[in-house]
């Protein structure tokens, strides 16, 4: 497969520091909410992390807070040396959900970010090289109800990719595909992380793609959501799904996920 | 991927058999529209025999001009794959028309069933449309004026104010209340104050139109834009998005289909309050000409002026659907139009 230059380019991804940082939710009736409590966590550039634990235990809160979408009561957030305020082109994030803009085409979905940033104009090109990556082309000008959920997927991954950003937030990306599919993902994601090293954190319900694909895993619980440990995975790639010490980590982390506090998905 | 579509396809012909059948089992179908203006036409010299020719000779040359095309669409529909489609789906409609035309000349100019001058026969109504043609075309002309100006005012106000409801906190507390306390007002209800404000009686109509549109769009455009789902507006943001690009790229394009239906229901309502409008203060239109034709009892001429109401109106919202079709394109696909 040929890449082109710009979506190939090795776009080195930044640390991230989360230091004791707590958000609190107020509902309607009054009612406070401890969604997260004081996590503190680094992440080195390059790395690809994943947070896993049972409904509730803040981790797409966490997520949130470092794309910048919501502010933490407590606590700062710093991307390098630069503390979160605002959401920026530099953290992309992709949902469950593709969230495509259903009234644009692929392409114009997939360049998104570079009308969003008015740079649409001196990286005319760099639209189609990321539809590309994602190996899309055929279906540039189609628009998004056409597409399976994982092409819709791969969409998205594209649209978040092209503004080059330092840190990519995945919040259950592969969530909703079926089985066969979300493999077939979970290695996408893989190359991209590997040729572009960005910066990765993936939320999931999925231990084994926690596994397959992370570098370490930050193990979480809820009521309140809190960190509760962090794993080194340290198994070589490409890692095999069914080799001894994959399971192994797999059932050392589902005791720890029922010492958690909850159902694993 | 290949096989799946061929299978669709074959899937396709297997269901729908009906595609390759119709040229053999419905060809009687091509000759009922012929058959039926040739009704019309003997209904017509049967009974026109006592009138005078002047006043009927227009509808014979109709009828007479609807009988060739018919006859030379049987004909070329034998070459013309396309147009024998349109036939066989048209024909019933067409055919009944013109049986409907047929039995509203036996009961008005046959048999004088219904009390006159209320109720001519469809001969003195198009020879009222022919007669009159020039008076029609200039009212149809002051009535488009009116109806595009002030369609176009109260979209355009009607928008902007919906955008602004929806979008800005502070719009939407002091906006909302206006337009849930005036909205329902009917706009011809302000009529009386129209008069007295504006300078004459061209833009007081002008007003009550754009007003009676502005409600219906305002307040789809505001429900749209409030509603813009959550994490479009994220996404969008985590992309790069600034203000502008939130609301004019994100919130507009995802309330389109809501304002679509404001424009349809402030389309309709233009109509209406054009009508009512033109009655009071200006001297054209097609409003105005309804009610200075039946003014003199001149009652073919109000329903030729009906008639082109009903195609005038009737073009106009094909042109509207026009525009949803291309601008909601996306759509295609997702809702049943």
């Amino acid at each position: 497969m040929v890449t082109a230059p710009a979506a190939n380019a090795a776009a080195e991804g930044s640390s991230l520091r989360v230091r004791d940082v707590s958000k609190r939710f107020v509902s309607p009736d009054g009612a406070e909410f401890l969604a997260l409590k004081s996590a503190s966590l680094e992440v080195g550039a390059g790395e690809l992390v994943s947070l896993i634990g049972p409904s509730g235990c803040g981790k797409s809160t966490l997520l949130r807070l470092i794309a910048g979408l919501d502010t933490p009561s407590a606590g700062e957030l710093y991307v390098g040396t630069e503390r979160i305020i605002s959401p920026s082109a530099s953290r992309g994030l992709v949902f469950q959900d593709p969230n495509l803009f259903p009234w644009l085409t692929v392409r114009r979905n997939v360049q998104a970010g570079l009308v969003a940033r008015g740079v649409l104009h001196e990286k005319h090109h760099e639209p189609d090289e990321f539809i590309r990556l994602v190996g899309l082309e055929s279906f540039a000008n189609t628009f998004p109800h056409h597409l399976s959920g994982g092409m819709a997927q791969r969409v998205a991954l594209a649209r978040a990719l092209i503004n080059h950003p330092k840190i990519l937030l995945l919040d259950e990306p592969l969530g909703a595909l079926d089985a066969f599919t979300r493999m077939r993902m979970q290695d996408e994601v893989l190359r991209l992380w590997q040729t572009r090293r960005t910066t990765m954190l993936l939320v999931t319900h999925d231990i084994d793609e926690a596994i397959y694909m992370s570098d370490r895993i930050v193990i979480m619980s809820p009521r309140p959501g809190r960190i509760e440990r962090i794993i080194e995975v340290g198994i070589e790639r490409p890692r095999e799904r069914s080799s001894a010490e994959f399971l192994k980590l797999r059932g050392g982390i589902l005791d720890m996920l029922h010492f958690a506090g909850g159902e694993t998905a | 991927m290949t096989q799946q579509v061929i299978a669709s396809d074959t899937l396709a012909g297997v269901d729908n058999p009906e595609s390759l059948r119709p040229h053999r089992a419905s060809w009687p179908m091509l000759f009922v529209v012929p058959i039926a203006t040739a009704i019309a036409l003997g209904v017509h010299f049967a009974f026109s025999k006592n009138e005078p020719a002047a006043e009927t000779r227009s509808y014979a040359i109709f009828l007479g001009l609807v009988l060739g095309i018919a006859l030379l669409g049987a004909v070329v529909q034998i070459v013309w794959q396309g147009l024998r489609q349109w036939l066989l789906h048209m024909s019933p409609i067409l055919a009944a028309a013109l049986i409907f035309l047929t039995i509203l000349e036996v009961i008005t100019a046959g048999f004088h069933l219904l009390p006159m001058p209320y109720f001519p026969s469809p001969a003195g109504i198009l020879q009222s449309l022919i007669n009159d043609r020039a008076m029609i075309l200039d009212s149809m002309w002051n009535s488009l004026q009116l109806l595009l100006g002030g369609y176009a005012l109260g979209v355009f106000v009607g928008v902007v104010t919906g955008v602004c409801i929806g979008w800005f906190e502070h719009a939407r507390y002091w906006g909302m209340p206006v337009l849930k306390v005036v909205g329902p007002i009917p706009a011809t209800a302000w009529i009386p104050l129209a008069m007295v404000v504006s300078p004459n009686a061209f833009f007081s109509a002008l007003g009550i139109i754009a007003l009676a549109v502005w409600f219906p769009v305002t307040m789809l455009t505001a429900s749209g834009i409030s509603n813009t789902r959550a994490s479009y507006l994220d996404v969008a943001r985590t992309l790069g998005a600034g203000r502008a690009y939130l609301i004019f790229r994100v919130a507009i394009p995802a309330a389109m289909p809501n304002i679509f239906i404001g424009l349809f229901m402030g389309l309709g309502a233009s109509f209406l309050t054009l009508v009512v409008a033109e009655t009071v203060g200006v001297k054209s239109g097609l409003g105005w000409y309804v009610q200075w034709a039946q003014g003199w009892a001149e009652y073919g001429k109000v329903y030729a002026a009906l008639l082109v109401m009903a195609a005038f109106f009737s073009t106009i919202m094909t042109l509207l659907f026009k525009l949803r079709d291309r601008v909601l394109v996306w759509q295609k696909g997702i809702i049943k139009w």
